[in-house]
């Protein structure tokens, strides 16, 4: 099996390949012009957070500041370093906008979730989902991209022949390999609930009415619910150290590190890690939205097609989180490297750790119909001492380290 | 909520008003321009049209920028093209250089360099960054020539304002002076009124005969421009107390 799509059950022919043709083009032209808006949108409501103006010349509201700033790129001479590894430096920009692209591909924009059609519709006579791809490992595919996506950073930075940028990629690195690991517990605690690596799949498990609040109020089903919340805190957090955005932008740090990776770029090949950055931040909202907020999932109603609802939703619950992204780098100043460490490693990772053995608990219990608050009870306690563990093993160890330089020192 | 509060503050500015005005190109757009605003430069006249330039060349001489290059020459006896002995034959400012910071016109003895409240003059070419004798002495009207390149929108308003800086203290430095003309006519405008005085008054006490004197004429709490010479630095009644913050800014900034 190749991929769930219904579209490619039964036999490939020519008319499968040009409906998936069609929809690579689309899928990337949606991508390509939401990060054109998306950079303005920034911009602009970064200057409205800030008591600003922002860009208000090119175009109506200056929308079209992106195009005006891309032309200008584009014009501009394309430097190579006299010490950059050529072929490197000309690689690392297309690792960096490459991956963003493939994690696009397995987003379901649209379709109608809520009926019996399960995001399914015709397109040309051929049934198919709203997405680029639907393989079963969706969100390993997901994980991985994002993996790869530092190496555009790393080898940027590697490869440009100057301390600055190498200062830049070694802190990218260091932040990947530190918040990677929370970022894919808060995934397994999706995953788990889901039942499912494949996208499409985690958007169908929560879609619908899941319960009522009060017997009135209905709650969707969605996973940021039926998880806690800590995953998707911790999944929020970690993903945007992961996007390397503020507060977590010190692979970039321009205060210290001019610009960091990307010092020595221009032209064109700062253009690609510019758009890499908010293409990024567009697909990482909506792998959050897919992941915790049900994706293109929600009530359809007859005015308009139900797969365009399917749609609606998705832009809406995109656009709130593309809000919250700009509001939190507006807000947050930029953490200090070791808060940064010490965020990640003593703090997200056992948390994840310690709420994915708690939902593990829970369902094995539900499966094994035990006494619910009494696994709840026990997993709490277990948690609670082993916290209490790892913070007076780091107290311990913090203490020993002042002895230490008490000594040097003294 | 401790760590959150920042966010509060931040999505209140969404609503709050924008503090940042549009430059505005069309005519009447433009804001009033304070009285020691620093443009380009012009080479004025007497009122009979003879030049004051004399050729000294103390303005190139003290401008920090060396951006001045000035050749006198002696006057020729049956057709004098300034009053006295010699006249400025070559007088070229390189913009490309040029830092506005007016010690030309402070060293100048006979007023013949000031700066107008002109300053949108973005040439495109190094050549058009050398003003020349030509285009910079004023014209008949005493109104400085308008080079292709220059933005003139509100003409009639900022290009009157051929000079500013040497009446805005007292002449010779010397407070004794102040407000009293010692300065040479215009062509086109005669001899213009002294700026309002500049010492802080004797009465401390009495802040709102400060906000008066320290005021300037045109500026937001200060005089308005069409203020007879007689009337200005006199005080006048004190105005309602609700207004009386705001002169006082305007008094402040003047004074230092």
């Amino acid at each position: 099996m190749i991929a769930l799509d219904p579209l490619l059950e039964g036999g490939i022919g020519l008319a499968e390949v040009l409906i998936v043709v069609l929809k690579t083009v689309v899928a990337f032209g949606l991508l390509l012009g939401s990060v054109i808006l998306m950079i303005w949108f920034e911009r602009k409501i970064l200057g409205d957070l800030q008591n600003r103006i922002g860009p208000n010349k090119a175009g109506p509201w200056g929308m079209l500041q992106t195009l005006a700033d891309g032309m200008k790129l584009i014009l501009k001479e394309d430097n190579i370093p006299d010490k950059a590894d050529r072929r490197v430096f000309i690689l690392a920009p297309f690792l960096s906008a490459v991956p963003a692209f493939v994690t696009f591909a397995v987003i379901p924009i649209a379709g109608a979730f809520d009926g019996d059609d399960d995001g399914v519709v015709s397109l040309f006579g051929h049934d198919t989902y709203l997405q680029l791809a639907d393989p079963p490992i969706g969100v390993l595919l997901i994980l991985a991209m994002s993996s790869i996506a530092i190496y555009g950073v790393m080898l940027a930075g590697w490869s440009s022949g100057s301390k600055y940028p190498l200062l830049g990629s070694v802190r990218g690195a260091a932040q990947m390999v530190s918040y990677e690991a929370a970022l894919g517990l808060a995934t397994v605690a999706v995953v788990m609930l889901a039942g499912s690596l494949s996208t499409h799949e985690i958007v169908a498990t929560q879609a619908g009415n899941g319960y009522d609040l009060f017997g009135a109020i209905p709650i969707p089903r969605w996973n940021v619910i039926a998880t806690g919340l800590v995953p998707f805190v911790i999944f929020f957090i970690a993903g945007t150290a992961e996007l390397n955005r503020p507060p977590f932008d010190l692979v970039e740090a321009e205060q210290e590190l001019v610009g960091g990776f990307h010092t020595e770029y221009s032209s064109f090949r700062f253009a690609l890690f510019y758009l890499a950055e908010f293409m990024n931040t567009i697909t990482m909202s909506a792998i959050m939205v897919v992941l915790f907020f049900g994706g293109p999932a929600g009530p359809t109603f007859d005015v308009l097609p139900g797969w365009l609802w399917g749609l609606i939703w998705f832009s809406v619950k995109l656009i709130v989180f593309l809000f919250v992204q700009v509001w939190i780098r507006a807000t947050l100043p930029r953490f200090r490297y070791d808060q940064l460490m010490n965020l990640g490693w003593k703090a997200l990772i056992p948390l994840a750790l310690g709420w994915v053995l708690l939902l593990g608990a829970i369902n094995i219990g539900r499966d094994a119909d035990w006494n619910m608050a009494a696994v709840v009870g026990v997993s709490f306690v277990a948690l609670v001492v082993g916290y209490m563990g790892l913070a007076g093993a780091v107290a311990i160890a913090q203490r020993r380290e002042e002895s230490r330089s008490e000594e040097v020192i003294g | 909520m401790g760590y959150l509060d920042g966010f509060k503050v931040t999505f209140r500015k969404l609503f709050e008003e924008r503090l940042t005005k549009d430059y505005v190109k069309d005519k009447g757009g433009k804001r009033a321009k304070p009285t020691r605003l620093h443009g380009r430069h012009v080479l004025n006249r007497y009122e009979d049209g003879m030049e004051k330039c004399i050729g000294c060349e103390l303005c190139a001489g003290v401008c920090p920028a060396r951006c001045i290059y000035v050749r006198g020459a002696d006057n020729p006896p049956e057709d004098p093209v300034s009053p006295g002995e010699r006249y400025g034959y070559i007088y070229e400012i390189n913009y490309l250089r040029c830092i506005h910071c007016d010690l030309c016109v402070e060293a100048c003895p006979t007023e013949a360099i000031t700066e107008t409240k002109l300053f949108e003059f973005s040439f495109s070419n190094r050549q058009d960054a050398i003003y020349t004798k030509a285009e910079l002495m004023v014209d008949d009207e005493g109104k400085p020539k308008q080079l292709p390149w220059e933005d003139w929108t509100d003409a009639d308003e900022i290009v009157p304002h051929t000079s500013a800086w040497v009446r805005a203290t007292s002449p010779s430095g010397a407070a004794a002076y102040e407000g009293r003309v010692a300065w040479s006519g215009e062509l086109g405008f005669g001899v213009r009124p002294p700026e309002v005085g500049q010492s802080r008054p004797e009465s401390e006490v009495d802040t709102h005969e400060a906000d008066v004197i320290l005021s300037h004429p045109g500026e937001p709490g200060g005089h308005p421009v069409d203020t007879p010479i007689e009337e200005l630095g006199r005080v006048g009644e004190p105005p309602a107390p609700d207004e009386g913050g705001e002169q006082r800014d305007g008094g402040e900034e003047a004074h230092h």
